[in-house]
């Protein structure tokens, strides 16, 4: 592991700060990536800036019926939170749905938007990867690809985004809040804050450098029924193979892209009255395998169905 | 050498008189592992403060290492040393074996250039501490000459080891074609991973020219003769110690480069050196259970009367490392039918070392053939039970020895009605629950039994204490317990009079864990150490006038509660050896397999029975419910033999649905490097697994009467799963593990 400094903020904005002087610096929440991937020396970061002396672990409602999540609560914490349960049961569930109670117990809201893909060939160093060194190519492209995207992949990437977390938040239209290193603050849509992989697949968000998430925003949910459902090869502590949450006619899937993807195709469909069945094919008309995941689409495409059906009741 | 026929003589064991065999006891050294107060090998507190090591293992699959520029690292904070082929220490040459009867030959670390496989450990830094090591590391420059390897596994270039030919009875070809019903299939099983908790690790020091070395291994004379073989030195001056265990599952039962390394660098260094590999390099460095192709051929009447049985297994191993995955091995034992073709195929890759994991040839091979009999039964329109027990052999299919002790059918027919199996519906994809599909599934369970040779000592102290001592290991099994268990019962002492020493190359030799043989052999020898140790105690109370059973006859004199006694004479074993020998009287004994081993047949059997739920939306497959019943001779310890069973039936729901590796072929790698890509099952896939075990004494097998547990619960059990899956959905996926993507594809 290549030794690092470590220094830990106390507001966002002295975080944001320390992370513009510092090129090179990682935020550390959790830790449940970052210091894997630090002893991997995938992540090599010259400073550590630990974030968990800031307070920004509150869960709370606003008089809007909105839900404020601070980027420090805990999966678990947000996952059994009463008003979280009431009123917004696919975030629980998309949580509960990941990782394991352990990580579970660590891990936090901004960290689990921020975490790195999942891609075997990006945890192992002796392999060609885009993400890790832009440039050098992508192993998956012609490899062991099962888990890879069928939706905005590139030659350059095809790797998928591993949060549950962002496909309830993108389903359900979230928001996060940010800092900068002025201290100025911004909301980004949570479908706006990754980027498709293109040819640059190290840039993985729409963040600034040093731009800090610091509280994750939902709006009062659509109404109709909350669903999420995760196919995966295991019940616990298993990347999906295909995921979807569904609020209302709104519907995102996961672990089918480099972001959560919104199917806004099946949404614009549902609402012209089309059967879900009709909805989730024109959503994945477009979507396409790169051989040991074409399986994927038509999972996706039975998933949609059956969650827009739960959902409808 | 004795005969089988003398272990049904009684002994203290058999007789049981304090109950202590069979009983529930708790793990004997379950409070120093709950509390994380049992030193694993890494963590053992060390004379001097320790240096550390960290291994570097090779980025190519086939080739050479052309150079390696150390200069960096060597400049780096901390560094010690560094290592690779072109600066080695002196050591012995690959294979070399200065003691005839030594149990390994030498195996010097970066002896060579070559790259065999990929990860292959190829060059090495020692440091202050763990980090500096592992900082250091990632300096070093290391430029191969990559060469192109075979790591594509094609089963149609097997190659029959030599030794190795067919097994062939009767005429196979000829029964088969003109079988009325016939089955031809071909199955398939991944690599898989032990995937012990505890990576393999070292710590080692030396004093003078003696070595202390702390290890992780399942035997305690191989490692210890590899040092000795690969050092060049007598393996007296080699002390390893091997206590505590985080799992081998048969892959601990070699010794790799961290053994080595480590007594190397502690020599070179002159202070302790800790070494232990990576979860991740464990994947390539550490042996691996080798892919299977098994072709199936089954001829058999109308009414479910096997006439041609065929099992053709080929699988792969390391280029210089044969190994052969006898998955054909327990098909000669399991079924009558008088044709019969069985035989093993091997192809040799430049992928990583394949090697025995837990239940090695069944675990694997049963995965196909009790499908294939599921796929059988559903052809003749018969229920698999029934198929099975009409084709119960009387004797052994092969070689006509007669059975030691044979429970399958009663196993079957014992757990049937248990499980539930009469609401089963043959017809598959019938019985709905919610949003799964639900289905039942069986298949039998058989393991080899073995016993090899062991030695022991054991010594009552001045305070009544006995201790027995012995170079056995314990990787989780149990066996500190069942040897306390064992030593109480032959000395009518107490389990608390009792103190368990294994695990040290100072003390008698034992063959250690694997095979399922650890309980028999270690046991035996620790039974009949107590018969010599009872023997000694019982002359010197009859010689000493001192003695309340003074002039008693030495046969009739017996040990119960602590008692030395003879008729209604007794004194306590602290008195007579306190009075007599006050520093203790140790005696060695030891145990030998029978001459007439193998007149008898001798396995353990069992009966899998499972439920799953199939989501024909998705594909996903989860276990509702599993039974398995078992008849493996007398057990001794209920308690911890039922963690073995039941942790095998587990492995056996993860070799069905989950676990698997695959080589990517263009770097002869593994794709899953780490515990979130190799999927072994976890706590919430495993609900309702049961188990039991039938009364039985094999007779045949040892003086104990017992027979291996460890591998027995996986053998079979992932074959139940499966069948369970076909019968919920109609789809059978004949190519492991079955994922939802095959059950999808099935469903069409």
């Amino acid at each position: 592991m290549k030794p690092f400094r470590y220094v830990r903020a106390t507001s966002a904005a002295e975080a944001s700060r320390l992370s513009v002087e510092h090129p090179g610096a990682r935020f550390l929440a959790g830790g449940t990536n970052l210091l894997d991937l630090m002893k991997l020396e995938i992540e090599r970061p010259s400073v550590v800036i630990d974030l968990r002396e800031i307070p920004m672990a509150t869960i709370e409602e606003t008089a809007d019926g909105s839900l404020r999540i601070g980027a420090l609560a805990t999966a678990s914490a947000v996952a059994a939170h009463q008003a979280v349960r009431a009123r917004f049961p696919v975030i629980a569930r998309a949580l509960l749905a990941g990782a394991s109670g352990q990580l579970r117990n660590k891990a936090t809201s901004g960290g689990n938007l921020m975490q790195r893909t999942r891609c075997a060939y990006f945890y192992d160093p002796a392999k060609p990867c885009n993400k890790r060194e832009p440039g050098a190519g992508c192993a998956a492209l012609e490899g062991l690809n099962r888990n890879a995207a069928i939706f905005g992949q590139s030659s350059a990437c095809i790797a998928t985004h591993a949060s549950d977390f962002a496909v309830a938040l993108s389903a359900l239209d979230a928001t996060v809040e940010t800092v900068s290193s002025d201290g100025e603050g911004r909301a980004i849509a949570v479908d706006k804050l990754h980027r498709l992989p293109e040819e640059t697949p190290h840039i993985e968000t729409h963040l600034q450098p040093g731009e800090l998430i610091v509280a994750v925003i939902v709006p009062r949910p659509a109404p109709g029924g909350q669903v999420y459902r995760k196919v995966r090869d295991r019940t616990s502590y298993a990347a999906g193979l295909a995921s979807v949450a569904v609020v209302g006619d709104r519907i995102a899937l996961g672990a089918v892209a480099l972001k959560p993807w919104r199917a806004r195709k099946a949404q614009a469909a549902l609402e012209e009255g089309r059967s879900p069945t009709e909805a989730a094919q024109l959503e994945l008309a477009d979507a396409r395998g790169c051989g040991g995941n074409d399986f994927k689409i038509g999972l996706a495409r039975r998933l949609m169905v059956a969650a827009i059906e739960e959902a409808r009741g | 050498m004795a005969s089988v026929t003398d272990y049904a003589i009684p002994n203290p064991v058999t007789r049981n008189r304090a109950g202590l065999i069979g009983k529930a006891v708790n793990r004997y050294e379950g409070p120093l592992k709950v509390c994380g107060t049992a030193p694993f090998a890494f963590e053992i507190e060390t004379p001097a403060p320790a240096v550390y090591g960290w291994i570097v293992g090779a980025e190519i699959g086939c080739g050479r290492v052309l150079s390696v520029d150390a200069a960096p690292a060597l400049a780096a904070d901390g560094v010690l040393l560094v290592w690779s082929p072109f600066n080695a220490p002196l050591q012995a040459a690959r294979g070399a074996k200065v003691n005839p009867h030594g149990q390994a030959s030498a195996r010097p670390v970066f002896d060579d250039d070559r790259v065999r496989f990929f990860g292959q450990p190829v060059a090495f830094v020692a440091a202050d501490t763990l980090e500096n090591a592992r900082a250091a590391a990632g300096l070093l420059a290391i430029h191969y000459q990559e060469e192109p390897g075979d790591f594509a596994f094609d089963a149609s270039k097997g190659q029959t080891p030599p030794g190795d030919e067919d097994s062939t009875i009767g005429d196979f070809e000829g029964a088969f074609a003109g079988a009325p019903v016939k089955l031809d299939e071909t199955y398939q099983t991944p690599i898989q991973n032990h995937c012990q908790m505890e990576p393999c690790a070292t710590t080692a020091w030396w004093e003078g020219d003696e070595l202390t070395v702390h290890t992780s291994n399942q035997s305690i004379k191989g490692p210890q003769h590899l040092l000795a073989e690969t050092l060049q030195i007598h393996r007296e001056k080699v002390h390893l110690l091997s206590r505590y265990i985080g799992g081998g599952f048969g892959g601990k039962g070699s010794a790799y480069e961290d053994l080595t390394l480590a007594a190397l660098a502690a020599r070179d260094l002159r202070r302790p050196v800790k070494v232990a590999f990576t979860r991740q390099q464990m994947f390539h460095a550490s042996i691996h259970r080798p892919a299977t192709v098994q072709r199936v051929r089954l001829g058999a009447t109308r009414d479910g009367r096997l006439t041609a049985l065929a099992l053709e297994a080929t699988t792969h191993c390391a280029r210089d490392e044969a190994f052969t995955e006898h998955a054909a091995g327990f098909a000669r034992s399991l079924y009558a039918a008088p044709n019969r073709l069985t035989g093993h195929k091997l192809v040799r890759l430049d992928l990583p070392i394949a090697g025995p994991m837990r239940g090695p040839g069944e675990a694997a091979g049963m995965l196909s053939l009790e499908c294939a009999m599921d796929e059988l039964a559903e052809r003749l329109d018969l229920d698999p039970v029934e198929l099975r027990l009409r084709n119960e052999p009387d004797e052994h299919p092969e070689s006509g020895a007669p059975f030691s002790a044979r429970q399958l059918v009663e196993c079957i027919n014992d757990a049937a009605p248990r499980f539930g199996w009469s609401r089963r519906n043959p017809k598959p994809g019938q019985v709905r629950d919610g949003r799964w599909r639900v289905g039942m599934g069986m298949a039998a369970a058989i393991r080899g039994n073995f016993l090899l040779p062991a030695k022991a000592s054991m010594r009552v102290d001045a305070d009544g204490t006995v201790t027995i001592r012995q170079g056995m290991t314990d990787i989780g099994t149990g066996t500190y317990t069942i040897l306390a268990q064992i030593t109480a019962e032959t000395m009518g002492v107490p389990m608390d009079k009792v103190v368990v020493e294994i695990g040290d190359s100072g003390f008698a030799p034992a063959p250690g864990s694997g095979g399922q043989f650890g309980a028999a052999s270690a046991g035996s020898a620790v039974l009949a150490t107590g018969m010599v140790l009872r023997q000694t105690l019982a002359r010197m109370a009859a010689a000493d006038p001192a003695s309340p059973l003074n002039g008693g006859p030495v046969e009739a004199i017996d040990f119960r509660d602590g008692l030395i006694t003879v008729e209604n004479r007794s004194e306590t074993l602290a008195a007579l050896v306190s009075r007599l020998a006050p520093a203790g009287v140790e005696v060695e004994g030891a145990s030998t397999p029978a001459a007439d081993a193998r007149a008898y047949a001798q396995h353990a059997y069992g009966a899998h029975f499972a439920e799953v739920g199939v989501d024909l939306v998705t594909g996903e497959i989860r276990l509702r419910r599993m039974l398995g019943a078992f008849a493996a001779g007398r057990i001794l310890n209920t308690k911890t033999a039922r963690s073995q069973v039941t942790g095998g039936m587990i492995w056996g729901v993860g070799a069905a649905l989950t676990e698997g590796n695959k080589i990517d072929a263009r770097y002869g790698s593994l794709i899953n490097q780490d515990l979130g890509g190799y999927l072994v099952p976890t706590h919430a896939d495993i609900a309702g697994v049961d188990a039991y075990f039938l009364p039985e004494v094999d007779d045949k097998a040892n003086p104990l009467g017992i027979k291996g547990v460890g591998e027995l619960g996986i053998c079979g059990a992932g074959a139940a799963v499966a069948n369970a899956v076909y019968n919920a959905c109609g789809v059978r996926v004949r190519d492991y593990p079955i994922t939802p993507d095959k059950i999808l594809a099935g469903l069409g």
